[in-house]
């Protein structure tokens, strides 16, 4: 019997961001349709984005910009979509963004509900994602009428599937999408231009105690820069202040999956690797030839990561 | 008001894991009050100190070691621990239903917290479901509370630094973050006092907890190897500069 699946996608800006593609190539399985949900903007000018990776229903619902911003309103947007169209799982990305909505679904229809997973068997019903600090990898049973997943973003590569696809508009009983108790004050743009946002970088080079002080890191935001990448750090880095948490990648911040990781005078602890082990490569840059990073990554430099990234730049320069 | 901290016993992040019986961990290991949970008892004691007619009560789903992790509970301020004792290892749809019904015995609540996730399981989800069941307004990843006039108004990060600010009624479900505050960690007479605060034991299967259509079961564990074969950059600043930039150019392909 076909199955329905529904995936929501994020946009950015009213662009869809890459990492909706790996997350639709995961979600494609056999006997499937795939009805992608576009709460932000209107789905015509995403269609043909969609409908190269496989997608063939393109679910638009028509938001005001306020109902747009409150994550209880787009659960239960979610919801009517689940209930419109007899969808049986339902794929998110595990962004902030989906940290906030993905969970609201599952609570409020008391389904299954797996974040930060990189593979599913829909066949049967079989989800896996890391536990334990990244030290495990758990496979996960789900049961029940609706299943929901939040996708690790970056974790699954794209891989085309040309489609065609129909653009269905679902009119929304506004009854139906009441945020009880819940308002939004005020919602934040992130200003994509000037910060490439962590958890979806294809590049991340990031600082550690070995960066010495906070206007070290200006050293890695230029090369960054260049390299088009993000800029993580340690947890020391956070606690010392020299830069935010919003960067500090590892068990207690950001779980990151890029192309490439170049870790900057980091030692490698068990909790900061909880953050970046499923990364592609990583390359350590450390003064200590012991360092645990040291025997745990793909390319090591035993150098001072001062003297390194500065050569770097001056190189990306003159490319 | 009375404000619930749900809080999960959760083994040491640095500690090895070792797998047995295929879908289990050998629980032979250091278990401590799960890293976000801290910030949830220390945000509830500042609570507290304006409002201090008010008690704060963890409660905890776990085995009957999970008494250690109430007890840090109190010794950061929790006035009395409620411990769910069960034998099993709960999904998150049970656990929040036996939280919410220990709670819904025991009180009446202002204010739930949970942490934004537990470091074991990692599901970032009971606090929702906390919240559903309750039909209570949830927000998560909070990074600032203000409680005034009968009402909560929180940021909620995001990634980049940003945050969302959100306001809802009371009484609210919130899964406290990392930049909430800094754990206030506990002083010696602290642990002692704490050893002297009530502890109520109820079990799991009293609650009578209706079993869901809906579950998430680990069928297996295995240990996440690493595969990598480090290889050495040598040479000086220039020369690795260039041969990292080459390994981005063909190898890695980002540039
Ligand atoms: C519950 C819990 C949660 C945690 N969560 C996280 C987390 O999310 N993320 C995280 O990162 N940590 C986390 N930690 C902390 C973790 O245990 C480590 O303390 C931390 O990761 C170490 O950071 P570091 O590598 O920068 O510092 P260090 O371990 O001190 O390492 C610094 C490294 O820099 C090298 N070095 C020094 N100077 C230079 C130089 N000039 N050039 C090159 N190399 C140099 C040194 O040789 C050393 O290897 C957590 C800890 C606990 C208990």
């Amino acid at each position: 019997m076909m199955k329905n699946i529904g995936i929501i996608i994020e946009l950015d800006n009213g662009k869809i961001k890459e990492t909706n593609f790996g997350m639709i190539t995961l979600a494609r399985a056999k006997d499937t349709e795939l009805f992608a949900v576009v709460m932000d903007a209107d789905a015509a000018s995403v269609k043909e984005d969609l409908e190269l990776f496989g997608i063939t229903k393109i679910v638009e619902v028509c938001l005001s910009k306020d109902q747009q911003a409150n994550p209880v309103v787009r659960a239960k947007v979610i919801i009517n979509v689940i209930k419109a169209y007899n969808i049986c799982a339902v794929f998110g990305l595990s962004t902030a963004t989906g940290k906030d909505l993905l969970p609201r679904i599952a609570a409020f229809l008391e389904a299954s509900l797996v974040m930060d997973c990189y593979a599913v068997d829909l066949e049967q019903n079989l989800v896996k994602t890391s536990q334990y600090s990244g030290k495990t990898i758990a496979t996960i049973k789900v049961t029940g009428d609706v299943l929901v997943f939040g996708v690790r973003p970056n974790a699954v590569e794209p891989v085309k599937a040309q489609a065609s696809a129909r653009i269905v508009k679902l009119k929304l009983d506004e009854s139906n999408l009441v945020a009880k108790g819940f308002r939004v004050i005020k919602t934040s743009e992130v200003d994509e231009s000037t910060n490439i946002n962590l958890v979806e970088a294809d590049v991340i080079i990031a600082g550690g105690r070995g960066m010495k002080n906070g206007d070290n890191f200006t050293i890695l935001s230029k090369c960054a820069e260049k390299l088009n990448a993000a800029v993580g750090a340690s947890r020391v880095a956070v606690d010392a202040g020299w830069v935010p948490y919003s960067m500090q990648v590892g068990q207690t911040g950001e779980k990151v999956s890029p192309m490439v990781y170049i870790a900057c005078g980091i030692s490698g602890s068990v909790q900061h690797f909880a953050g970046m082990k499923t990364s592609g490569m990583v390359i350590a840059i450390n003064t200590d030839g012991n360092a645990s990073i040291m025997s745990n990554c793909d390319y090591y430099v035993k150098a001072d990561a001062l003297e390194i990234i500065p050569e770097l730049i001056k190189h990306l320069e003159n490319d | 008001m009375q404000i619930y901290i749900c809080v999960k016993h959760v083994p040491d992040s640095a500690a090895n894991i070792t797998i047995v019986e295929k879908n289990r961990i050998d629980e032979n290991l250091t278990f401590l009050l799960n890293p976000y949970d801290e910030h949830a008892v220390t945000e509830a004691v500042r609570i507290k100190d304006n409002l201090p007619d008010s008690e704060i009560v963890a409660v905890c789903l776990g085995k009957d070691d999970a008494e250690k992790t109430l007890r840090s509970a109190m010794a950061m301020g929790a006035d009395r621990g409620l411990l769910i004792a069960s034998d099993k290892n709960h999904d998150s749809i049970e656990t929040a239903q036996a939280l919410k019904a220990a709670i819904e015995q025991d009180g009446n609540p202002g204010l739930i917290f949970t942490g934004k996730e537990s470091i074991d399981a990692e599901g970032m989800q009971t606090m929702f479901r906390i919240g559903a069941l309750l039909d209570l307004p949830v927000a998560t990843n909070v990074v600032n509370l203000d409680i005034e006039a009968g009402r909560a108004v929180v940021d909620c990060a995001l990634s980049g630094g940003t945050a969302n600010t959100y306001e809802l009624s009371l009484p609210c479900v919130i899964g406290a973050g990392r930049g909430l505050n800094t754990p206030r960690y506990p002083t010696f007479p602290d642990v002692v006092k704490s050893k002297k605060k009530p502890v109520k034991k109820i079990a799991f299967y009293d609650l009578k907890i209706e079993p869901s259509k809906a579950g998430m079961k680990i069928v297996e564990l295995e240990p996440l190897l690493q595969k990598r074969e480090p290889k050495e950059i040598k040479g000086d600043a220039g020369e690795v500069a260039k041969k990292i930039l080459r390994i981005l150019k063909d190898e890695a392909r980002v540039i």
